[in-house]
């Protein structure tokens, strides 16, 4: 019982982390149309000015936080100027591929910032832990955990009650119809690779704080792929419930799968969010709550 | 007609391999030059020759280069003709590779004590069953086709940006498999050795005597290379003019216009698919098989964003844009070494560490900038700037 119980917290702490960073991907799919395959780079890029800020600086983690969103916000922006605005109208694919090379791009930037070692991010959680009963529970586990409610909070909220939420909401609705209400789309992009990324960078800090950072980080970033389409593409709270899925799921076959089906090869654990993409668009082609594509000849 | 070769006026000259008797000169010129390049030196008859010829690493190159094209052109018959994007390229080449290495490869024994009887018995390290090219050859091509066949009804449920999704899952999980499957594939960091490329006894990685001529076992290569590209090329290109090749394009153009017409969605998928992966298992047993020995972690998505790209840089749905982008992004790496002796280039450095950026680096940054570039400015990708030129000096001098 403590077992499964520590695996299905260790499942609900990876999935928050996921979950921010699926849910960066699908703000910008939903009012970009970008399928956004940059996330990894950006993660990395944005969790190492935490790292500069707290570590080699030496400002307060928070100050250094807030320093490090607003950088990974400017850097989402000038992605989306620079190489995102050109392919406006382009076909998915053609914007999806490109996202690959920018992501390419990015990455050795950002790796080439943070070098070989494994970099401490400066949380100030470290490897502390709780016991709960008998069930285990660090303090970045539980960091995670609550940056992530508040961060889903915060968004719905904007979404729902603000003006440029209302925008983005009516933009991810139909970009056309939305520009002739007035509404600044340009603006509206932009917003969203702010978001994008900030978001992202928030996930890396969480993958990085009481570990620490290394290039293995994007690795997690690209497990958010799985998790967005098992949510579908364009649904914010499919972006939560697949994130809790791939997580629990995750973590409940890195605790069994070595017991039980141990044929099946060492870090098992770390292909399954794929298998269980796999099964989902097996059963559902667009997802859990993705929208059903509706075309005409 | 004849007097008028740009005037398409039938479906047989619309349809044809060659559409003018100047595509045929020059593929002729073309061909003969590759030839030279590649037996240079050991064609005494002409002097001069020599020069011309291709030097030892550029040679393995130029034989990497048409195996990988091989590989591109089917991603391109997938992507390209069919418009079925597939990131999971690599999982094919890795399938054809292992399966060639299997079949074709030598088997691994270690002899143990058996420390309760005291008995000496062997237990196999690596399973290898050394048969001959002909056999592993066309098995790693099926044996990838077959994958392609199972993997086929997920994806033609599946359209555009989940299906590129699933081919990334296919990579990871295959990926996962090719490292843990040890006895087959050797295992992390050290691998295993291919098949011998010997054909029927013709041993293809030694130096020797064909007809009367002295081959290194790199011209070898290069003309088994060669040779196949000019066969998987030309039923590529018969592929694409025919029926089967109409049905992929107009599932690629629209695809529920194409069900309306009768065109049955799964079964064109799932053709494009088998066919894709036959080309990749093929080139991937061939890629390695000119090294010598493979390593699992070979084909992770890199692999397969490097054939998405050669694609996208040589031309998407063309067989000669496919070996263009082939042979350029093989290339690239030793352009961009040349590139780094410049001082212009200075802030590349040549050695593996320090500097701004490092040879390897850059050559990723080139990658993906080139990517980004031709997405933007030449969709087309190289094919395109070719047919921009050739349309320029074909209308000389008026701008159109």
């Amino acid at each position: 019982m403590t077992q499964f119980l520590q695996a299905l917290f260790n499942g609900v702490a990876l999935a928050s982390i996921y979950a921010l960073i699926a849910l960066g991907f699908v703000i910008i799919y939903k009012s970009t149309q970008v399928l956004n395959f940059a996330q990894p780079a950006l993660l990395l890029l944005g969790a190492y000015w935490v790292v500069y800020f707290a570590t080699v600086l030496e400002w307060s983690f928070w100050l250094a936080l807030l320093a490090a969103a607003l950088l990974a916000a400017a850097t989402g922006v000038v992605v989306e100027r620079v190489a995102l605005r050109p392919m406006v109208g382009k076909p998915v694919f053609s914007v999806a591929i490109m996202t690959i090379g920018l992501n390419t791009v990015l990455t050795i930037v950002a790796l080439d910032l943070m070098g070989v070692e494994i970099r401490p991010v400066g949380d100030p959680w470290g490897i502390q832990v709780v016991k709960v009963g008998s069930v285990v529970l660090a303090h970045r586990q539980i960091a995670a955990v609550v940056a992530t409610i508040v961060v889903v909070a915060v968004l719905i909220t904007f979404f729902k009650r603000s003006r440029m939420g209302l925008a983005m909401r009516a933009t991810a609705f139909d970009q056309e119809v939305a520009l002739t209400q007035g509404v600044s789309v340009s603006t509206v992009f932009a917003l969203s690779w702010a978001l994008g990324a900030a978001l992202a960078m928030l996930g890396g800090v969480f993958i990085g704080s009481g570990i620490g950072l290394d290039r293995s980080a994007s690795v997690m970033a690209l497990k958010a792929l799985p998790v967005v389409v098992v949510g579908g593409l364009d649904s914010i709270a499919g972006a939560i419930v697949g994130a809790l899925v791939i997580g629990i799921a995750e973590s409940l076959s890195g605790t069994y799968q070595p017991q039980y089906a141990e044929f099946l090869g060492r870090q098992f654990s770390q292909v399954v969010p794929y298998l269980v993409m796999f099964v989902v668009l097996l059963v559902r082609p667009y997802g859990l709550f993705g929208t059903k594509e509706v075309e005409r000849v | 007609m004849r007097r008028r070769p740009g005037l398409v006026a039938d479906y047989r000259s619309d349809a044809a391999i060659f559409r003018t008797n100047v595509q045929r000169f020059w593929l002729a010129v073309l061909l003969v030059a590759v030839v030279v390049l590649g037996l240079g030196g050991t064609l005494p008859l002409i002097p001069g020759l020599l020069r011309f010829s291709l030097a030892g690493d550029l040679l393995l190159l130029g034989t990497t280069a048409m195996f990988a094209s091989i590989g591109a052109i089917g991603l391109n018959i997938a992507t390209g003709y069919a418009g079925q994007v597939s990131l999971g390229h690599a999982f094919f080449l890795g399938i054809g590779a292992f399966t060639g290495a299997v079949l074709g490869g030598a088997e691994v024994t270690r002899t143990v004590i058996d420390p309760a009887t005291g008995e000496a018995g062997e237990i196999v390290l690596l399973v290898g069953y050394g048969l001959d090219m002909i056999i592993w050859l066309p098995a790693a091509g099926l044996v990838a086709a077959l994958l392609g066949f199972l993997v086929a009804p997920i994806s033609s449920k599946l359209r555009g940006l989940y299906l590129a999704f699933v081919t990334l899952g296919l990579v990871i999980l295959g990926g996962h498999f090719f490292r843990e499957a040890e006895t087959y594939t050797g295992g992390v960091g050290i691998g295993r050795e291919t098949g011998a490329p010997s054909l029927l006894g013709f041993r293809f990685d030694q130096d020797g005597e064909v007809f009367g001529l002295f081959l290194s076992r790199t011209q070898k290569l290069y003309f088994l290379g060669l040779a196949l590209l000019i066969v998987l090329g030309l039923t590529a290109r018969n592929l694409a003019r025919s029926r089967v090749g109409r049905a992929l394009a107009a599932v690629r153009d629209r695809d529920i216009a194409a069900e309306m017409m009768g065109i049955s969605l799964s079964r064109y998928k799932m053709i494009a698919f088998v066919v894709s992966s036959f080309y990749a298992g093929i080139a991937g047993a061939l890629l390695y098989a000119a090294i010598g020995r493979l390593q699992p972690e070979s084909f992770s998505l890199l692999l397969s964003i490097e054939y998405i790209a050669m694609v996208l840089i040589g031309g998407v749905a063309t067989v000669s844009g496919s070996i263009m982008g082939a042979v350029f992004i093989t290339f690239l790496p030793r352009i961009v070494q040349w590139m780094a002796q410049f001082w212009i280039f200075g802030f590349i450095s040549e050695s593996s560490v320090g500097g701004f950026v490092t040879a390897a680096q850059f050559e990723q940054i080139l990658f993906g900038g080139l990517i980004v570039g031709f997405l933007i400015f030449e969709p087309l990708g190289l094919y395109g700037i070719w047919i921009r030129v050739r349309n320029y000096w074909r209308a000389w001098p008026f701008s159109y």
